[in-house]
């Protein structure tokens, strides 16, 4: 490869203490020094595309749109545009083609340039656009006044601006000229307007080479040199220029045109060009131009010989004119029907959706199982991305119109199906005031449309006044209101009253984000009494809501919905009841009461306490519980579902293999030692709420004293307010009863291993150990309980399936200290200290009574068949009270400790 | 007036909660938002919160009081709905320019009676400017993705009287706020800019913008970047976001905001998502809570609340930020 004599090395930025330029259009697109070359698609430009201009002419924007599209799939980073022709309405065709692009979200990711010798169809335009321009271009040409005032207004609109190497003598035909009115206009730019520097894009001008003019053989090299001026002398400001241009001599010969190309941007990049109009289809990557072709290139470009043109020309006629095709990714047209039908929604693709539901409609019996099967499965997954926020919702508009697209396709077919003229009923749809939010709704309509309704649409933000004029003009059967944002939830009750007060009686829909069957029932429905109102989930109920309103069994199905909704009303006025407290000694009488029989208690095998050290982590792994370490990733599926499943099953997998090869090592390696102790002692509940433990069976000595928590919510009728204690036998009932405890770890050395990985900076590794850790201390927890069931306290005969154990289908609890049941996150010292915990286990307990290892367990074990989990909830401060007065602490710093659980 | 750019490089600045949630508890009736004003309008104006500045002077001042006494530096108007375009339904565009003029003049009142009684904590008046009921990159017709509503210059005419009514009235700072559509908060900051052009002032702008869904857009489909970048040409005081989610949804985006904005970042959060009755449910300790996360986390400048905010969400925040100052 040679250079020009003047070459001085690649171009460094040097204007690094200036902020970036960054443009946008529904996502970012920053230009700095290293994005090396911005490419700016150059096909939507009805003066450098005859298609594009046919298109407009036409009036095919839907085609149009493809153009843009296609360039942004085919990698173009920013799109010109441009409406320059004498025989269009340019700024009309800007301001349309440039809404249109607004609701393309595929196109509109992209920054837009905007592209006219008219200020006029540039203002407008800019006035389209909510992302952040380029505007294409202004220039000198008119003077200074005017370019002045023009840079100000770009200034306020907030837009960055190419600037033409032109003046009022005319355009910069030399490398001279060049620097000259580019140093000009960026000093009026930034030192009168203040315009920010790094927002000026000049371009220097890109004529034809290889013309037969003599005064045209320094045109690419003068461009390049004056381009290495202005990077190193004007600061900030960029360069680009209209690539195309340049090969102009060589229409009709595509293969020196795309070496042509190719070969300027090698050498503009390394001069500092950093942008660029081009056809992204039409480059040849610089390494694949053929070496003898290249040569000739670059001689012409370089101006390195006086023969380079007629070299050039005469090597040309020896290359064909077959250009390389690059197009857009259609393979995903090779896939079964469904697929394509599902990708094209999705993807908001309406060009082949005629097609495939064609070849759909071929496929089935009824047109309308095409809406039901094929269009609603694109739908659901549609539904699933959105609420994933993987789509978002300009892309769900997107996929409506390509429903829209196929059910009209579809519609002569199921008008033919169905009787003449009747519909089976008229309902009006209507986004209440307020709100604008009407994709729901629209598909609702569609759907209803389909199955022979009259849809009367009234849009969005529609005030009462108006939805009630139109249901009576048009004499409307059901009326269908439709809201997302939770004000409309108060405009939709005062529809509801507006009908009542005229005297409407047919039925009212609601659907919605916010709606909620609740709402309905308590909120719209007791205002509209005239006639009923129904809460439709989604669109698909819609139409066997409506049918069932407008059927024969009309009756029955109002009066099912009737008692159902006056259910709801009894639940939420319940709910709201259930909110009141009882005292803490109303709550005592209110206890969780057990009929004490002899036989319901188990006399364990072996009283006192029992150390595990070293314990085979090899059994523990068969009880590892896998849902939650997916959950820890924030895969939330069950295992092994997640295995298989179509969204994590890959990743899942990968993971679950890196987690069982470490597991390998774990045990191969002695990473984790796991280590418990656990203890059955006897024990009675006392002054309804502590658990007295005992020395030994002669009850005599008390060991310790194990507070619990009751739960003080008012509970429905023949529900208790419970306590852990109300599981152990009352001290006056004279039934001996008995409780256990235990401390397990799976973390001891832990530590060691993630140093290791941490200073591998292996991020991975680490945690996906403590993860593992974590699972195994559960797991150790599951198995000792399960031995003490069945061996140390052996009331349980046969060993559980490891589903069973999983959904905890044995008898007995292992509740720990500071978890739902008991909060009480004091209580762990007391639980340690009576295990000897810590001196056996090495498991610690920070300030805030955090287990340390992370991962270790603790809890207490009840045995009684009626013992079960719940969660304490908001409590009382009588209950606080009593709790420090009972474990001698002051009430401030039980106040501290509970203050989660405390009611307002 | 002390200069807020100043006291913000010093400390942390409160904004005040929700106004409606307010006004709702007082239980107005359709007098109360006519009364001296409009007696013999020909629509229902219930509900029109705006006119309650004219109408019912002493209720909004006794909210804005209240907001001041929990510890808001900075209060907002009962403007946002002050434009002749968000005026239309009511048929009363002719009142936009009184509804931010007298908007602002009863905010500056009890911003100046609290300065008055600890000069050391001066309160500023943010004039409120919302997004209207209009888009402009949205058609409101499916069947039409080319149609819009309205058109550029039209906003920029509702706005600059909008911004003309604030600053007149004696907004010390205008507040941009829960921008849906990006393009609409370029016209009002084109409007802005026009204003402050013809009357001479040159008064700091915020610009808050809203998060709507899980993808982490705005309803136009912008992305929190891409947003800052369309608005970052004018000179702004702050940058934020507000509404739509709870506090710790919106932490994410505000990271993006602090990492990538030349100006100081706010955020006025709504109490949590909407439940199913469309009431709020973060109590103030709840909200305080994840508030402190964005304070220790060095991710705002300037904090309060939205929808479903109250007088004490504000206090459990002001004192958060007093201690954290």
């Amino acid at each position: 490869m040679s250079l020009h004599p003047d070459y001085q090395g690649k171009y460094e930025y040097k204007w690094s203490h200036l902020p970036n330029m960054r443009i946008s259009g529904l996502e970012p697109l920053e230009v700095t020094p290293e994005s090396n070359f911005i490419n700016v698609g150059e096909r939507t430009n009805v003066a450098g595309s005859k298609k594009f201009l046919r298109l407009i002419n036409e009036g095919n924007f839907d085609e149009a749109l493809d153009v843009a599209r296609n360039q942004v799939e085919g990698g173009a980073q920013i799109i010109d545009i441009n409406m320059d022709d004498g025989l269009i309405d340019g700024k009309a065709a800007m301001v349309k083609f440039l809404n249109l692009i607004a609701a393309e979200p595929d196109i509109a990711r992209v920054p837009i340039m905007i592209d006219s010798s008219k200020w006029e169809i540039i203002e407008a335009g800019l006035q389209c656009v909510q992302g952040k321009c380029i505007v294409n271009s202004i220039s000198l040409k008119e003077g200074e006044e005017q370019f002045i005032a023009q840079a100000k207004k770009l200034k306020q609109y907030g837009a960055a601006v190419i600037v033409m190497a032109f003046d009022e003598e005319g355009q910069a035909d030399s490398y001279e000229k060049r620097i000259q009115m580019c140093e000009r206009s960026y000093r009026i730019l930034v030192d009168v307007v203040n315009f920010p520097p790094q927002d000026i894009i000049f371009d220097p001008n890109v004529f034809p080479v290889a013309t037969g003019m003599d005064e045209h053989r320094k045109n690419a090299l003068d461009f390049f040199q004056a381009t290495r001026w202005i990077r190193e002398n004007l600061p900030g400001a960029h360069i680009s220029g209209g690539i195309s241009n340049v090969s102009f001599s060589f229409r009709g010969n595509n293969t020196v045109r795309e070496a042509m190309h190719s070969a300027f941007l090698y050498h503009g990049i390394n001069e500092g060009l950093d942008m660029g109009i081009v056809n992204p289809t039409m480059l040849e990557v610089y390494d694949d131009i053929p070496k003898d072709l290249l040569e000739h290139v670059e001689d012409v470009l370089l101006d390195r010989r006086d023969d380079a043109t007629e070299r050039l020309l005469a090597f040309a006629e020896t290359v064909s004119g077959v250009a390389k095709e690059r197009k857009v990714d259609l393979s995903w047209r090779e896939n079964p029907l469904q697929e394509r039908i599902t990708h094209a929604l999705v993807k908001g693709i309406t060009e082949f959706i005629d097609e495939d539901v064609e070849e759909a409609r071929l496929s089935v019996d009824l047109p309308i199982k095409v809406i039901e099967g094929h269009l609603m499965t694109g739908m659901n997954v549609v539904g699933d991305l959105f609420g994933a926020g993987k789509m978002f919702l300009p892309q769900v508009v997107k996929s409506a119109r390509v429903m829209k697209k196929a059910v009209a396709h579809l519609l002569p077919y199921i008008e033919a199906t169905k009787e003449e003229g009747s519909t089976n009923g008229k309902i009006l749809l209507a986004t209440v005031k307020g709100d604008v939010h009407d994709i729901g709704k629209n598909i609702v309509g569609v759907v209803l449309g389909c199955n022979n309704y009259e849809i009367i649409d009234m849009g969005v933000m529609v005030p009462a006044d108006k939805i009630l004029a139109a249901a009576k003009e048009h004499n409307v059967d059901v009326i269908g209101l439709s809201g997302l944002i939770t004000p409309s939830l108060d405009e939709m009750v005062h529809v509801a009253k507006e009908m009542e007060l005229i005297g409407m009686d047919i039925p009212l829909l609601i659907g919605g984000a916010t709606t909620s069957k609740v709402h309905t029932a308590v909120k719209i429905d007791d205002n509209y009494n005239s006639g009923q109102t129904v809460y439709v989930l989604d669109a698909s109920r819609s139409v066997t809501v409506v049918g069932s309103l407008l059927g024969g069994k009309s009756e029955e199905f109002v009066e099912d919905i009737k008692t159902e909704y006056v259910k709801v009303r009894e639940n939420y006025a319940k709910k709201k009841d259930f909110k009141k407290f009882l005292s803490l000694n109303q709550a005592r009488e209110n206890k969780f009461s057990i009929d004490w029989k002899e036989e319901d208690i188990a006399v364990p095998n072996k009283i006192g306490n029992q150390t595990f050290l070293n314990y085979d982590i090899a059994e523990l792994r068969n009880y590892i519980d896998w849902t939650p370490f997916f959950y820890t990733w924030e895969m939330r599926k069950k295992y092994p579902d997640i295995l298989t499943d179509d969204n994590f099953g890959t990743e899942a997998t990968k993971l679950y293999n890196d987690a069982n090869n470490m597991l390998d090592k774990i045990i191969a390696e002695n990473w984790l030692e796991a280590r418990a102790v656990s203890g059955i002692w006897p024990a009675n509940t006392v002054n309804d709420d502590d658990i007295e433990i005992y020395t030994d069976e002669s009850r005599s000595t008390v060991a310790h004293t194990q507070f619990g928590m009751r739960q003080q919510l008012q509970k429905a009728k023949n529900a208790s307010n419970v306590n852990v204690a109300d599981f152990i036998a009352p001290k006056e009932s004279g039934h001996k009863d008995y409780v256990g405890g235990f401390v397990v770890t799976a973390g001891i050395g832990i530590e060691n291993k993630l140093a290791e990985f941490e200073a591998d900076h292996d991020d991975y590794q680490s945690i996906l150990l403590k993860a593992i850790a974590d699972r195994l201390a559960e797991a150790f927890a599951e198995r000792l309980h399960e031995r003490t069931r069945q061996e140390f306290w052996g009331y349980e005969a046969e060993a559980l399936s490891s589903e069973d154990l999983i959904k905890e289908k044995y008898r007995g609890i292992r509740p720990a200290p500071g978890y739902p049941a008991n909060p009480d996150h004091t209580e762990k010292p007391g639980l340690f200290s009576i295990l000897d915990a810590t001196q056996i286990t090495g498991v610690s307990l920070t300030e805030s009574m955090a287990m340390l290892p992370a991962a270790s367990v603790s809890g207490w074990y009840f045995a009684h068949p009626e013992s079960h989990y719940f969660g304490v909830g908001k409590i009382k401060m009588d209950q606080v009270e009593s709790l420090a007065e009972r474990k001698g602490m002051n009430v401030a710093e039980m106040t501290k400790w509970l203050n989660p659980n405390l009611a307002d | 007036m002390a200069d807020i750019k100043e006291i913000l490089k010093e400390r942390i600045l409160v904004l005040d909660g929700a106004m409606g949630t307010e006004i709702q508890a007082y239980g107005l009736e359709e007098e109360d938002f006519r009364k001296g004003w409009f007696e013999d309008h020909d629509k229902s104006l219930k509900g029109n919160n705006d006119l309650l500045s004219m109408t019912r002077p002493d209720v909004i001042k006794a909210i804005h009081e209240a907001y001041l006494e929990a510890g808001s530096d900075i209060i907002e108007t009962n403007t946002f709905s002050g434009t002749t375009i968000a005026q239309a339904d009511y048929g009363l565009e002719s009142a936009a320019y009184d509804i931010n003029f007298h908007g602002a003049k009863v905010a500056k009142e009890a911003c100046d009676k609290y300065t008055a009684l600890n000069p050391d904590k001066p309160r500023f008046v943010a004039g409120s400017m919302g997004p209207t009921n209009m888009t402009l990159s949205i058609s409101p017709d499916v069947n039409d993705p080319g149609y819009r509503a309205t058109t550029f210059d039209k906003l920029v005419v509702a706005y600059k009287e909008q911004a003309k009514g604030l600053i007149e009235g004696g907004s010390d700072i205008l507040l941009v706020e829960t921008v849906f559509d990006t393009l609409n908060a370029k016209a009002a900051l084109f409007a802005i800019d026009e204003a402050q052009a013809e009357l001479k002032t040159e008064i700091p702008i915020m610009v808050s913008g809203t998060i709507t869904d899980a993808s982490g857009r705005t309803l136009s489909g912008q992305t929190a970047e891409a947003f800052l970048i369309s608005v970052e040409h004018s000179n702004l005081l702050s940058i934020g976001l507000n509404c739509a989610l709870g506090a710790n949804a919106l932490r994410p985006y505000l990271q993006v905001l602090k990492k990538k904005a030349p100006f100081f970042v706010s955020a006025h959060p709504n109490a949590g998502l909407p439940n199913e009755m469309g009431e709020y449910d973060e109590t103030p300790e709840i909200m305080a809570d994840q508030i402190k996360t964005f304070l220790d986390e060095g991710l705002v400048n300037i904090v309060g609340g939205c929808c479903g905010t109250t007088p004490a969400h504000i206090k459990a925040m002001a004192d958060l930020v007093a201690a954290k100052n």
